[in-house]
């Protein structure tokens, strides 16, 4: 954390020797990073010691896919989305629909304002999950932290999941020293995060370390799991079998508001601004950071043609029930939101409830060889 | 393609040198110094500012010991070697290019290792790195380099290839030969910390030396982001293509940063003479053929390595080394003479005698799989190489594997006619 000299010795350099080579690429950060831009920004240091180069090391070094468009670039600490503001504002416009940089995030985590959703067929509907992140204010974030930054966190957490009563009672187990059998456990929960393998991650410093100060707790139901020290600070889910998003929401917003207002009393909040909502260490997760959806089986519906234009339309993505990048099995989907900045988590959560319950009256439509033409919706 | 426009080399370069010799003489003292191997803590420096959160108040917010690593479950050197106590006297240093030890360890506690094999666990990130952490690198080159001290012991460097005798081999037995080595270029960190434009400037100091050799030195290069698809399949074929680290190892200490940016390969035309730049070090250098004559790799070794110094020294660049520690690399395991040399022999029957391992081991030698560190052996074909890298020098290491290999050949032999053999006397470890 002490002022970066290294930085100070490659402003010797000229830009031209210094810019890195973006000619392969196809990330946001490619996309926005010019010359003039590199140069305006190079010589610029966080207070902790982050640099530009620190920022675009992930997308220098992971060109993209030429289908998917990654961000490129992270966040070391809750200053970068200043410091470095020249990069991030036109990154983040482009990921999440021409946000603005005078635009103000609204944030509601008042689980009554979610209209149903306590109604989804279970026959279709699998499993339901809401997750979000949050980053612990006067901390630096995962690419940057230190090994004593990063215990702090965990110290701060563990302290604060052990008050935790009722519905929430329960226990934290460090990667570091859980037993075979807490593994194992945890591996047939669906619970266990591992060292990332992914060089999105690997390449922005986020493995370092490993498993140091890593750790899942989870309440006696194994409804409400906390990830400490993963991608970000902490990672909060809430999840069940069956179909009733109503009630994941809502322990999922007591749960939250529960464990922010012990980090609050203890005078570490959460990071957030009124203009990018909660601050995540990448900034696809800006605003909410909220990801809510489903494991939904549509078979038919996920062969139409006009599947992917309803998902639009209906503001969500798909993904395999493996994650991120993985393929469906056997017509099983996970459909969440796409959205994260510009609307609120009850706003994100009732697209993904109104939008499911749509697309299985499709689903069931289309099993009676009906069509579905009549449903297609607007674009929300 | 490979070869660099000479005019607009020599405009940046002379543009290079101002800035460059702003920077040198900027760091004279540090460069003397760490030239000179001092044993002095003079190159180190401790970082205040008045912007950032003084140094007093952020070791009291994060004494050194929240810091420590966890290292219960680790086996490398580094993890043997490093104390809260060196940790606490070394972690808010910095070398004069901000290189810090969390740095130089970083690979280590991102790898365990293994229960057999013991990494080193630690790299450095520029020529001062070396002094600058000196408590910590000392005790793991004394670990990794059979006690050799660094404070104490001078490195023998010798790269006269003439003094070499029975360097050629029962070809029967003895499929390749080869030499590597790595040189790093002073005044420029080292792959784990360079920046863009260092690493740059690296492969064009190394490009531009390179076009300068002749006869059957003469060769081009072949930049790693610029080669067309035919290029890239000749040199598969060859087996002169090295590709983006995979090993935790080498991508833990940050070596695989803006990939392939500034990497390239170099040969001469008739393939005998190969040079890496920028994958582990600046440049590997590596001299080969087919068949056993290892006194004429090393001949071709020692002459193309002398003829690249001479042409760097004339602009003005030298190779890192000093008297205590040789040639100066990225890992410590490589310090010295940086050398492995080593053939590819078929020892059907000695690989299947107990005491072949024993045998290797009083001869100083090594054993791999022919597809390098790491690799099982196919067949009955063997990479035997020297162990050792410090405290002997250059011919010393390559008499060595000479006469230890011709002695393994002569086991095999023997065992073929069913006669006994012996296992040699060991080899004693460093000069007299």
């Amino acid at each position: 954390m002490a002022k970066n000299v290294h930085n100070d010795y490659k402003m010797k350099f000229s830009v031209d020797e210094e810019y890195p080579d973006l000619s392969l690429h196809n990330n946001h950060m490619a996309k926005v990073l010019t010359k003039e831009m590199y140069s305006k920004l190079r010589s610029k240091s966080t207070p902790s010691g982050f640099t530009l180069d620190d920022c675009i090391q992930t997308g220098v070094d992971n060109p993209g896919h030429p289908f998917i468009m990654t961000v490129g670039c992270v966040a070391g600490d809750e200053e970068s989305y200043e410091v470095f503001k020249d990069l991030f504002d036109p990154i983040i416009s482009d990921r999440h629909g021409g946000y603005k940089p005078t635009d103000k995030h609204k944030t509601d985590l008042n689980f009554e304002n979610l209209k149903g959703g306590d109604d989804l067929d279970p026959a279709y509907v699998l499993s339901s999950r809401v997750r979000t992140g949050r980053s612990i204010k006067g901390y630096t974030l995962p690419p940057h932290n230190s090994r004593a930054e990063r215990r702090m966190v965990e110290k701060l957490s563990i302290e604060a999941l052990a008050t935790l009563d009722g519905e929430f009672k329960g226990k934290y187990y460090p990667l570091n020293g859980m037993t075979d059998a807490e593994q194992d456990q945890l591996i047939n929960d669906h619970f266990l995060f591992d060292k990332p393998v992914s060089p999105l991650l690997l390449a922005a410093g986020m493995a370092r370390d490993w498993p140091d100060a890593r750790g899942i707790w989870h309440n006696e139901s194994k409804s409400f799991l906390v990830w400490v020290n993963e991608e970000d600070h902490l990672r909060v889910i809430s999840m069940e079998k069956g179909g009733n998003m109503k009630e994941v929401f809502r322990r999922f917003c007591v749960g939250l508001n529960k464990i922010e207002e012990i980090f609050k009393k203890h005078n570490h909040g959460f990071m957030w601004n009124e203009h990018l909502g909660f601050v995540l260490t990448c900034p696809s997760n800006l605003g909410t950071g909220l990801r809510g959806g489903v494991h939904v089986k549509l078979p038919k519906l996920s062969t139409h043609p006009k599947f992917e234009e309803i998902l639009t339309r209906l503001r969500l993505q798909k993904r395999g029930t493996g994650g991120v990048d993985t393929a469906s099995v056997g017509g099983i989907f996970d459909i969440s939101n796409a959205d994260r900045l510009g609307s609120s988590e009850v706003q994100q959560v009732q697209l993904v409830v109104d939008g499911v319950k749509l697309m299985v009256e499709m689903e069931k439509k289309l099993e009676k060889g009906e069509s579905i033409d009549g449903m297609i919706p607007a674009q929300k | 393609r490979g070869r660099p426009d000479e005019q607009a080399l020599t405009f940046r370069r002379s543009k290079m040198t101002t800035s460059f010799t702003k920077m040198l003489s900027g760091r004279n003292t540090a460069m003397l110094l760490a030239s000179l191997g001092a044993g002095t803590m003079a190159t180190a420096y401790l970082m205040t500012d008045s912007n950032t959160v003084s140094a007093e108040q952020r070791r009291k917010l994060y004494p050194p010991s929240a810091d420590f690593p966890d290292l219960r479950k680790h086996n490398n050197c580094m993890a043997h070697a490093l104390t809260p106590a060196i940790y606490a006297k070394l972690r808010d240093k910095v070398t004069p290019n901000n290189w810090t030890l969390d740095q130089c360890i970083q690979t280590g506690v991102d790898n365990p290792g293994h229960p057999f094999i013991k990494t080193v666990g630690m790299v450095a990130g520029d020529e001062e790195s070396y002094e600058v952490f000196a408590d910590i690198f000392d005790p793991v080159i004394k670990d990794r380099h059979n006690g050799y001290d660094p404070r104490t012991m001078k490195h023998p460097t010798d790269l006269d290839a003439s003094k070499i005798t029975n360097g050629v081999f029962d070809e029967k037995y003895v499929l390749s030969s080869r030499v590597r080595t790595g040189r790093s270029i002073r005044g420029l960190s080292l792959p784990p910390c360079c920046s863009r434009s260092e690493r740059r400037e690296v492969e064009r100091v190394a490009v531009q030396a390179l076009a300068g050799l002749k006869g059957d030195l003469a060769g081009r290069y072949y930049s790693l982001g610029d080669m067309t698809e035919k290029e890239q399949q000749q040199l598969i074929d060859d087996h002169f293509l090295f590709d983006k680290p995979v090993s935790p190892l080498l991508t833990c200490a940050f070596m695989a940063r803006d990939w392939p940016d500034g990497r390239g390969i170099w040969h001469n035309n008739e393939k005998t003479f190969l040079i890496w730049i920028n994958e582990e070090d600046h440049t590997r250098v590596i001299s080969m053929e087919k068949g056993g004559n290892m006194k004429r790799v090393f001949e071709r070794f020692c002459r193309g390595l002398q003829q690249v110094e001479k042409l760097i020294k004339e602009r003005g660049w030298e190779f890192m080394w000093n008297e205590h520690l040789g040639y100066i690399l990225t890992c410590p395991s490589n310090l010295g003479t940086g050398l492995r040399a080593g053939v590819h022999v078929k020892l059907p029957n000695l690989s299947r005698d107990n005491r072949f391992g024993k045998i290797l081991e009083n001869l100083r030698l090594q054993k791999r799989g022919t597809g390098g560190v790491d690799t099982a052996a196919t067949g009955d074909t063997f990479d035997i190489s020297n162990n050792d890298r410090l405290g002997k020098s250059e011919v010393e290491l390559v008499q060595l594997v000479i006469d230890g290999v011709n002695y393994l050949i002569e086991c095999e032999k023997k065992l073929e006619r069913g006669q006994d053999i012996k296992v040699p006397a060991p080899i004693g470890q460093f000069r007299k």
